[in-house]
């Protein structure tokens, strides 16, 4: 019986001939990554080893990233505080996938893995954090576990009492219309699927339009395959992985793509045809709750966000500062913009974007997760609405319960600065014929 | 026995048990008093320790969706809080297993607040409405876990027997 992309990972991360969905597997982990909640791994990996006269140590601290991106710079001196923990932490124990604070090497989380080449196709990557599924797109099988678990893997490098997960094959095929992009895809395909709809099952993407996808809308489909449920989103490793690990991550030694047998078991397919398809928004409180743009057009916004781990890449940024250049802002919205990392940021700086943007009024703030989970900056005030590239709409999130968050393609966020109202980039406010 | 004491929908998700703000509070015995921080009469009860331990907390599809946030969990841990759904999210069941935070799978799942339910290990009754709805059993490897006291005692035991051997 044929394997899935997941399940021939698994085989070869536990040492077996095969697995299939629904085994009970040990899988060696060959990256781990950590951000500000490193604080609470290393309580809970020093709790592990109390009473039992073993020193701690972690299993192999070459394969262990820590990148500080919730709360940076430091917000409060509770926070601060804990990043120095963490700091001291990664010196004593030689963890030298470090990415500190830092404007030439720090970042998201999800962009510093893969823009480092330390995600590696056939890779098993779990992470704190439920975007870990973002690293399913250089091939990877990837997913979020809880601190707890992630110092059990520090200790004995191997994710305990993983369950192999079903997969569904999503084949999406045509070619995308001007001015919608993989987050459309992906809003539309979490509509579909719903937020429970691949709830402990995996996403493996295929068809003509995934095999045209840029790695960077590929990490934008992986990214929310977590907002359908999925244990992970994953995109065979294809040329165009290959390319990406080679010229834009300076991987030099030997790649192995894992491709899924003919004969792979997949629990259900899904087809999507995009060649129609239109922009997308996820209106509150669930990202499954997806409109197409005409039904929610007009609605007045009071900040735009533009960044996160989902949308916050140099083709992200080129597309909003194309809309934007030479116009400005409304003056009742306020827009943010957040590169995914520092390299993404001096990327766009040298190709004149911040100057777009800064120009037409939107503040450039540093690379980090900004106000995408509302700990930090850009809160919303009371009963005010947000239009954001970021992947998470719940009540609440960007720190205000009684305020709405619509989340939209980066064309869509910048369109709609410039009217203050959710705006089609497709029509004239955007420069376009519609 | 044990009472009802919030009833909410489908898709509850961390940011509401545990809003993005208290994130840089980490330790489980400190999480407990941001429980469900924005349901504001609901977190003054517990802070006054008016809900008794083992009450229950019944709710709809996807339970606990969204982040991996441990907090989600240990915050309702701390309450000893019975967590009664008709589905949970991935996360958050792994954390919950590993933390031992008693989550209850009912598909068909028909209660209120101030209902008093029998929480069994295959059925749980409605003694308000007579009710009996059927348990969805954990699988086996998450159940491992459980009755090894969590995944910190089972990943202990782990490395002793490394040890040892």
């Amino acid at each position: 019986m044929g394997m899935t992309v997941v399940e021939k990972i698994l085989a070869r991360a536990t040492g077996r001939a095969a697995v299939k969905a629904g085994d009970v597997v040990e899988p060696g982990a060959d990256l781990v990554m950590s951000h500000e909640n490193a604080a609470l791994v290393i309580n809970q990996f020093h709790e592990i080893y109390k009473g039992t006269g073993i020193e701690p140590r972690i299993w192999d601290p070459s394969r262990i990233a820590v990148i500080f991106d919730h709360r940076v710079p430091a917000e409060s001196p509770k926070t601060a505080t804990n990043q120095k923990k963490v700091r001291e932490f990664v010196a004593k124990n030689g963890i030298a996938k470090f990415h500190d604070i830092r404007g030439d090497l720090g970042g998201i989380c999800h962009q510093i893995l893969p823009e480092n080449g330390y995600v590696r196709p056939g890779a098993v990557v779990v992470g704190t954090d439920s975007h870990t599924t973002s690293h399913g797109a250089l091939g990877a099988f990837a997913f979020g576990i809880g601190a707890t678990e992630m110092a059990s893997v520090w200790a004995l490098g191997a994710a305990l009492n993983v369950e192999v997960p079903a997969t569904i094959k999503v084949v999406v095929t045509g070619k995308l219309p001007e001015m919608v992009g993989p987050k459309d895809v992906i809003l539309h395909l979490v509509g579909l699927l719903t937020a429970e709809g691949a709830n402990f099952k995996v996403l493996e993407f295929h068809g003509e339009t995934i095999r045209a996808m840029s790695t960077s809308g590929r990490l934008v489909l992986c990214n929310m395959s977590v907002e359908a449920g999925a244990t992970s989103g994953i995109v065979p490793a294809d040329d165009e992985t290959l390319r990406y690990l080679r010229e834009e991550a300076g991987v030099r030694d030997a790649l192995t793509p894992v491709q899924p047998d003919a004969d792979a078991v997949y629990e259900r397919v899904v087809e999507l045809d995009v060649s129609n398809l239109e922009p997308q928004i996820a209106c509150p409180h669930t990202v499954d709750n997806v409109r197409s743009i005409g039904k929610v057009a007009g609605t007045k916004v009071h900040q735009i966000v533009i960044g996160s781990c989902t949308n916050g890449r140099l083709d992200d940024l080129e597309i909003a500062a194309k809309i934007l250049k030479g116009k400005k802002v409304a003056k009742d919205v306020r827009m943010l913009v957040f590169p995914a990392s520092g390299r993404i940021y001096t990327q766009a700086l040298l190709r004149g974007l911040i100057g777009d943007f800064v120009q037409a009024g939107a503040v450039v703030m540093n690379p980090g997760c900004g106000p995408c989970l509302g700990i930090h900056e850009g809160a919303l005030g009371d009963g005010e609405t947000a239009l954001s590239t970021t992947n998470r709409n719940f009540k609440g999130r960007m720190g205000n319960p009684t305020s709405d968050v619509y989340l939209c393609s980066p064309a869509v966020a910048a369109a709609s600065a410039l009217t203050g109202v959710i705006t089609d980039p497709r029509g004239p406010a955007a420069g376009g014929a519609r | 026995m044990s009472t009802v004491v919030l009833t909410l929908g489908d898709d509850v998700s961390t940011d509401v048990i545990y809003p993005g703000r208290y994130m840089a509070t980490v330790l489980p015995s400190e999480t407990p008093q941001f429980a469900f921080a924005d349901l504001t009469d609901f977190n003054a009860k517990l802070k006054a320790k008016q809900v008794p331990p083992g009450s229950v907390l019944v709710a709809g599809k996807n339970f606990g969706c969204g982040s991996s946030r441990e907090q989600a969990v240990s915050t309702l841990k701390g309450h000893e809080l019975v967590i009664v759904a008709k589905g949970f999210a991935r996360i958050f069941t792994q954390n919950s297993v590993n933390l031992g935070l008693r989550l209850v799978e009912v598909p068909d799942l028909d209660a209120k607040d101030g209902d008093d339910l029998e929480v069994g290990a295959t059925e749980v009754v409605n003694t308000i409405s007579g009710k009996r709805f059927h348990v969805v059993p954990l699988p086996p490897a998450r159940q491992a876990l459980i009755d090894a006291g969590g995944l910190i005692a089972y990943t202990r035991k782990r490395l002793m027997d490394t040890v040892k051997k």
